[in-house]
């Protein structure tokens, strides 16, 4: 195991990257040592990007530690490139990152200073032809090759005719150099965010009606809705915000099963979760912003409407029932709306997932019946199972009668035991008991599902429980 | 005098108008939820109306399982991928049960078909139900309630029943632990289970239902079968007869009851 990276502490005692662990612990007694994980890494510098989005819009990832930002034209808001480099300092202090910066003609430029600049300069560009030929970032023996040369310095390779270190270490080499130097473009790569849908209206007196704000609010819909269609898009996630003049600001989302370009729709959500709100939507003085963000794209086709106006018939209904799982999700909440889903396992009140509907789940082949058999499973469960006293001829045979809900059922048919082991691989403590259930029917023809809980073996006085009840 | 003819002489005319058009109940159906077993579709001419709201009493709070199963096989059994709309209060899984989609498989239905909807009491059940049945495509919706059932009066029955008919979408009423009232449903159930055949080591069989007609809209109540349900098929058929005859249920006092309430 090696190092992957270090904090200035341990640079201090002499601990370097790429040093094995063992290595280091012998140098320092207590090294506090944490998995590299870069996956996370990766997530953590996305989002500081994302937080220099306030600089300038282009923004570059550097991976696996470095962002550059491309300044020019920008820097006057904060004071000059000073004032600048002061608010993304104080910012990342705030945050606990250690940051080291340079400004650059070039985005190469600045990038090798940030990372390779030793001693310090009287200007730019004798700070770049000071940095080390390590700052080109060849191959290490073509690094060691040229400092054993003599060239320790960009200046020092850059005043030796181009063609020759392009002849003895390839043309990458002479490409780097000319880079840095900024004979050569070095364009950057900035980390592109879609611009969100995002349709908002101020008003030069606030509004003081919410039945005139859901007007506006309609009208950005269409909006909205007209710039989804350019981009060949449909929304899933619409949020309302009402700005008040007092500085308060008030969120509505919905959601759709489905993308949708339809701005009717959208509205009639919107008037399902505001009649629905608990406390109702309060002008206050007055509503001086509303702004409609659809937060959530996915692509959707341009939808072939029949000649005389109106979708297929076919589709037209299937719309309908996604509409209408939409507004009941809307009006009771997501949770509430459920689709079904198998899941792979025997632990039977494990074996289905309740989904939201409106996640609109990719439906899995169910367990087919078995021809000519009776249901094994119930119609209806019991989760959790519900205790019962059962009389059974021996302790581990069949029940006979058992109480339910207080009331006697005596047992005419039964099968069983299906036994039900316990999940071992999935948990330490094997998972718990083995259970035998039995499929019974009373005298009256109703059909049960009772299960014993633990063996004999595994259990003095295993409890019984009714699991479910069949059709 | 004269001129408070004239609203009395309008509201004639519309009679009359209603009246010459078929009205409401005598309009023919759509079509039917047949269960597949010949004799008892055409009993109750073809089987259960589309567009009509159509009431399944379960015999005894145990039965409540049979009632829902039938319900949901007769919707599930029609061809295609038509979602059925399952409604209940979130406490209905304590009282009766989760529905488990895979005994629904098992039984031959698909589960992907189901699509479940919770609401919080009683009152919000009402007003889904109303949207989902003015919603066409739906195989059928399926509305659970357990007990008395005080908002869903007459006026309300009649929302419900409106709705259904204009959209084409048929409601089954699944009302639990409830005894029966006059209402404007089409046909009315007492659905309970009833012994199946036994298979090998007296094993128990196939799911079986005992079915008494409280009420007909269109003829005679009154009517008891018992129907065995076969998943190979997807059909109810007669039971497997072993010689047995019906036993006469001790449940004669409510159905009765039902009878005269309607």
């Amino acid at each position: 195991m090696r190092i992957a990276s270090v904090d200035a502490a341990a640079l201090a005692v002499g601990l370097r990257v790429g040093m094995p662990l063992a290595d280091a612990r012998a140098q320092v007694g207590e090294l506090a040592v944490v998995p590299h994980d870069p996956v996370p890494d990766q997530d953590w510098l996305d989002r500081l990007a994302q937080g220099c989005a306030r600089y300038s819009p282009l923004v570059a990832l550097d991976a696996p530690d470095g962002l550059i930002l491309d300044i020019a034209g920008g820097e006057h808001l904060y004071g000059g490139e000073a004032g600048l480099v002061a608010d993304v300092e104080m910012r990342f202090r705030r945050l606990g990152m250690t940051l080291r910066h340079a400004l650059g003609p070039t985005a190469d430029a600045a990038r090798a200073l940030a990372r390779y600049q030793a001693r310090p300069a009287p200007d730019e560009g004798q700070a770049i032809r000071r940095l080390p030929v390590a700052a080109l970032e060849l191959e290490a023996e073509a690094t060691t090759a040229l400092v054993r040369a003599g060239l320790k310095t960009i200046g020092d390779l850059a005043s030796r005719p181009m063609a020759n270190l392009a002849a003895r270490f390839g043309a990458d080499a002479a490409m780097a150099l000319r880079r840095i130097l900024g004979d050569a473009p070095s364009p950057l790569d900035p980390r592109v965010v879609p611009p969100p849908v995002v349709a908002e209206r101020r008003f030069a007196e606030p509004l003081g009606s919410s039945a005139h704000a859901a007007k506006v609010l309609a009208e950005l819909a269409a909006e909205a809705v007209e710039d989804l269609a350019e981009r060949g898009k449909g929304g899933r996630h619409f949020r309302a915000t009402f700005f008040r003049s007092d500085g308060l600001a008030r969120t509505i989302a919905i959601e759709t099963g489905h993308p949708t370009r339809d701005a009717g729709l959208v509205m009639r959500l919107f008037a399902e979760r505001m009649d629905g709100l608990a406390d109702p939507l309060d002008p206050g003085f007055g509503f001086d912003m509303i702004r409609l963000a659809v937060t959530r794209l996915e692509a959707l086709g341009a939808t072939q409407l029949k000649l005389e106006g109106g979708a297929a018939r076919g589709a037209n209904e299937d719309t309908a029932m996604d509409e209408l799982a939409d507004r009941l999700a809307t009006r009771l909440g997501r949770g509430r709306v459920r689709r079904f889903r198998p899941a792979a396992t025997h632990i039977p009140e494990q074996a289905q997932l309740e989904l939201p509907a409106i996640d609109a789940p990719a439906p899995l082949p169910w367990q087919a019946p078995e021809p000519g058999e009776p249901p094994t499973r119930p119609f209806h469960l019991f989760d959790p199972p519900q205790p019962i006293e059962v009389i059974a001829e021996v302790p581990d045979g069949p029940p006979q009668r058992f109480r339910w809900r207080r009331a006697f059922h005596a047992i005419r048919r039964y099968e069983g035991p299906e036994r039900i082991a316990a999940e071992w691989w999935r948990r330490r403590d094997n998972g718990g008991l083995t259970r035998d259930y039995y499929r019974v029917e009373d005298a009256q023809g109703r059909r049960f599902w009772l299960f014993r809980h633990g063996l004999y073996d595994e259990k003095p006085d295993p409890r019984w429980y009714i699991h479910g009840v069949f059709a | 005098m004269r001129e408070s003819s004239h609203p009395l002489a309008g509201l004639r005319q519309r009679i009359a108008r209603l009246a010459a058009s078929g009205g409401f109940e005598s309009r023919p159906a759509e079509g039917w939820l047949a269960s597949g077993h010949a004799r008892f579709d055409a009993a109750i001419g073809g089987g259960l109306a589309v567009g009509r709201p159509h009431e399944f009493f379960a015999a005894d709070a145990l039965d409540a399982t049979s009632a829902a199963a039938f319900a949901a096989l007769v919707a599930l059994r029609t061809p295609g991928k038509a979602p059925l709309i399952w409604l209940r209060t979130s406490d209905a899984g304590k009282r009766s049960g989760h529905i488990h989609a895979p005994g629904i498989a098992e039984l031959g239905g698909d589960p992907d078909r189901l699509l479940l909807v919770e609401a919080p009491d009683p009152r919000m059940l009402l007003a889904c139900a109303n949207d989902a049945i003015r919603c066409a495509g739906s195989a059928a919706v399926i509305v659970e309630s357990w007990g008395k059932f005080p908002l869903l009066d007459l006026t309300a029955g009649r929302r419900l029943a409106l709705g259904a008919r204009d959209a084409g979408t048929t409601l089954l009423m699944l009302r639990l632990n409830a005894a029966p009232v006059p209402s404007v449903a089409e046909t009315r159930w007492s659905v309970a289970a009833a012994p199946s055949r036994e298979l090998e080591a007296n094993a128990p069989g196939a799911p079986a239902f005992d079915l008494e007609l409280l009420r007909w809209r269109g003829g005679p109540a009154g009517t008891r079968w018992r129907l065995d349900w076969n998943h190979d098929e997807k059909s109810f058929g007669d039971p497997a007869l072993s010689g047995a005859l019906l036993p006469l249920p001790a449940r004669r006092a409510m159905a009765s009851h039902g009878a005269a309430a309607a």
